[in-house]
């Protein structure tokens, strides 16, 4: 089956990322694809590369990015949430003037017409969040 | 940019999207980056509904006063969505009645559906989101 992923809250406040992140990594070792994981509202945060837990807990930005390479999993950031909340990578950071960039590997920032096609392509679009 | 080359992309294929409201306006942002959503989804010419339910029957509210938050009235939208084709809104009657609401108290034309007919109407969707 053909899954879209919608994460909409950010990591360690609210277990949504942890299970989105279980749930698309459980789909792939059961040979589904994952058509693309969008990333929205508070749920952007799970791509900051600063994002730095305590040691004995799990990295949720690292392990989305880990996914991502062993996946060839397309992982999307709403760039007008993204702005919002702080999110940036070199081009944007560049464009709007700012000192720093912060996308972690394997996420991309795109338009929010990625969800709206992950709903049209995927044979299910499933929505992590409160 | 990207958008645009999305939508030359999809082919012709129609799915029936409906967007779940189920949050006060101003107390959270779910309403807020949830009708940018709603916006951009008309470009794709999807089948396109929204559903009110719980206090999302509040984003509809006639009389909405943001001064004082500092923060964007944004309710005009609501009454956009009709020139981007989007005319089906759907309040949930108990949701509404719990609120001490009519139709009177909303900014735009709705359905109103008891609970049963929305569960109904939501089991036909092809795709839902909810905020």
């Amino acid at each position: 089956m053909k899954i879209g992923v919608l994460v909409n809250e950010g990591p360690y406040t609210h277990e949504a990322s942890d299970s989105a992140y279980n749930f698309t990594k459980a789909a792939l070792e059961k040979g589904h694809e994952i058509y693309r994981v969008f990333f929205y509202h508070d749920g952007v945060n799970n791509s900051t590369r600063l994002t730095e837990p305590p040691r004995d807990d799990r990295n949720i930005v690292n392990r989305w990015s880990e996914l991502s390479k062993q996946y060839s999993l397309d992982l999307v950031v709403c760039i007008a949430a993204a702005q919002r909340r702080g999110i940036m990578d070199e081009n944007e950071a560049k464009r709007q003037g700012k000192d720093a960039n912060n996308l972690a590997e394997g996420f991309r920032i795109s338009g929010l017409g990625q969800l709206v096609e992950a709903g049209i392509q995927s044979d299910r679009l499933v929505t992590f969040g409160d | 940019m990207n958008d645009e080359m999305d939508m030359e992309e999809e082919g012709g294929v129609v799915k029936q999207f409906m967007f779940v409201n189920r949050k006060a306006p101003y107390g959270t942002i779910y309403a807020l980056e949830g009708l940018e959503v709603v916006l951009i989804s008309a470009a794709f010419e999807q089948d396109v509904s929204m559903a009110f339910i719980d206090d999302g029957v509040y984003e509809l509210k006639k009389g909405q006063d943001t001064k004082s938050l500092g923060q964007k009235n944004f309710s005009p939208t609501y009454r956009a969505l009709e020139g981007y084709d989007i005319e089906k809104l759907y309040v949930e009657r108990e949701s509404m009645e719990a609120r001490g609401l009519t139709e009177e108290d909303l900014l735009v034309d709705v359905v109103v559906l008891d609970r049963a007919e929305m569960a109904a109407k939501m089991d036909e969707q092809d795709v839902l989101i909810s905020f």
